[in-house]
């Protein structure tokens, strides 16, 4: 059996984290891991909502060390939550603040004040084909299909990218959460396997990213997306001194690229990745189009798809997006799979939303439509058309909050007697842009 | 920091700050028919994070504060309309 240790640092005194009162060692890490393994209830999976990155790490560490899988779905709405719990009748709800659980079992970060943690010994090794984390794929069949990850592959995964971008040492700031792959990656990992330290909070207006900047040491690593980065430079504040800039999750402007690049005095690098195949490639924005893969990461090509494997990829995962590869090795994005929906950093399929408004009782036929807008002005919104006799809009919006996440929720969502579905049955594009150009500007969405 | 602005200059500065959400986030409504009381997030009008960002940043400009969600209950800050401007009434430089 091959085992993995559960962080890379030497030394137990080396931190591991920043927190507001001040630095964490990897041997007080190690101890609130035990101590919490201790608390937790029988079961195998873990539901970790831990906003506070530091008790996030301590939840998959105390996980890890007791052979519990980290549940970690991209949506936490009340249908997730449920299929969750029948999926895993098992499973333990870690919170810490307030979070609307449902019926999940639940366990409230306790107080761990009492570790003593001179008694921890050694980094403790975790098997590497232990399953480590649960991430949920929005499959093509409107159902979210559950992809495991083992340790071993995450460690790996996690080595790839610190050596990719040389970060070891630097203080981390993440703007993005620790349950979503990306801030997973490179936030949570690179903490444990990439010798940086992250800053526990998740910073969210320009001012806090600016404080939580300003509180940690120098070199700092900014963990962002396009949009945090273009909130934070449109600001106006006076940004602190950043070494290195990471954004992911959406396009990123070659404007916004230069302008953080500038401002900031600092490279941005952006990550290519998928659920299923985690980072497997970065590029410099402001220095072109081509991304260059992660060490031993490759990629093949068959039947119009892309395919990537190698390195910390287990299996040969398909990715979601037309790709060229060059001569060299690098390759080109051209745009993503239609079906596929990434609004400020989460991601569903219009697959999955449709199901999700046809699944509500009333409901006889709908669809999701994703609008062609510029990219550069603001966030693009969904909007959904829905044949509905005797709903309202209200009720359905109410009843699709349940389902999906707010971020998705259609603005606007607009009734009709009947979609323009075709001969068989189908629901051309075409004919969707043209009733979304005849609803525009004359719909009331959300109230 | 000024004074807690009394009830009647919060209710002065109500109509203003719907009618900068309604222009911020492109809300297909007017800015009269939100009620004052409801929430802006979940049944109300159904904001988001990213409408919050947005927001901020207008609000900063034109009000002249930086809105922190470390030292300030933000879930208090937009629970309405009416909550929000009494924020910004009282933390505004401009």
């Amino acid at each position: 059996m091959t085992l993995v240790p559960l962080l890379g640092h030497a030394g137990l005194d080396e931190v591991f984290a920043w927190r507001p009162e001040g630095p964490v060692t990897v041997r007080h890490f190690l101890a609130d891991a035990a101590a919490l393994a201790a608390c937790l209830p029988p079961g195998r999976h873990l539901l970790n909502v831990c906003q506070d990155r530091y008790q996030f790490a301590v939840g998959l560490a105390a996980g890890l060390l007791s052979g519990r899988i980290s549940l970690q779905p991209s949506s936490h709405s009340p249908e997730t939550l449920r299929q969750i719990h029948a999926a895993c009748p098992d499973v333990c709800c870690l919170c810490d603040g307030d979070f609307a659980s449902g019926d999940l079992p639940r366990l409230d970060f306790p107080a761990l004040a009492a570790v003593d943690s001179e008694k921890v010994a050694k980094i403790p090794d975790v098997p590497a084909d232990q399953p480590a984390i649960q991430v949920y794929t929005s499959g093509s069949t409107g159902q979210p299909l559950p992809y495991r990850k083992s340790w071993g592959s995450l460690v790996r995964n996690a080595r790839a990218e610190a050596s990719r971008l040389n970060v070891a040492g630097h203080a981390i700031v993440g703007t993005v959460p620790a349950q979503h792959m990306y801030g997973f990656e490179s936030t949570v990992l690179l903490a444990l396997h990439g010798n940086a330290p992250f800053w526990s909070d998740k910073p969210f207006y320009p001012q806090d990213i600016v404080a939580a900047l300003a509180t940690v040491p120098q070199p700092r690593l900014l963990v962002s997306t396009p949009f945090h980065l273009a909130a934070l430079l449109e600001s106006g504040l006076e940004l602190p001194a950043v070494d290195l800039l990471l954004s992911a999750t959406a396009p990123l402007s070659e404007e916004l690229a230069a302008a953080a690049e500038s401002r900031f005095q600092a490279p941005l690098i952006e990550i290519y990745g998928c659920t299923e195949s985690g980072q497997i490639a970065s590029r410099r924005t402001t220095a072109g189009r081509a991304w260059e893969l992660f060490a031993d990461v490759r990629l093949a090509q068959e039947g119009g798809q892309t395919f990537a494997c190698g390195g910390h990829v287990e299996g040969r995962p398909a990715l979601a997006d037309v790709i060229e590869i060059l001569a060299d090795g690098r390759f080109l994005l051209h745009g993503r799979d239609a079906d596929l929906v990434n609004i400020a950093g989460k991601r569903t399929s219009l697959a999955y939303l449709n199901h999700q408004i046809a699944s509500i009782a009333g409901v006889r036929d709908a669809a999701f439509y994703l609008p062609e807008e510029g990219a550069a002005a603001g966030i693009t919104r969904l909007c959904a058309f829905a044949v509905a006799p005797g709903l309202e809009v209200p009720a359905l919006l109410q009843a699709l909050r349940e389902r999906i996440d707010p971020i998705f929720l259609p603005r606007p969502l607009v009734l009709v007697d009947h979609l323009p579905r075709n001969g068989v049955g189908k629901l051309p594009l075409a004919a969707l842009q043209v009733l979304h150009a005849a609803h525009a500007g004359k719909t009331h969405g959300r109230r | 920091m000024p004074a807690n602005p009394t009830p009647e200059a919060v209710a002065a500065l109500l109509p203003e700050i719907a009618e900068l959400v309604v222009s911020a986030l492109n809300l297909e409504i007017a800015a009269g028919t939100i009620d004052p009381d409801a929430p802006l997030f979940g049944e109300g009008l159904g904001l988001d994070s990213i409408d919050i960002l947005e927001l901020a940043l207008v609000i900063s400009k034109r009000y002249g504060f930086q809105l922190r969600s470390d030292n300030e209950d933000n879930i208090r800050i937009f629970s309405s309309l009416r909550a929000l401007t009494a924020h910004i009434a009282a933390q505004r430089t401009k």
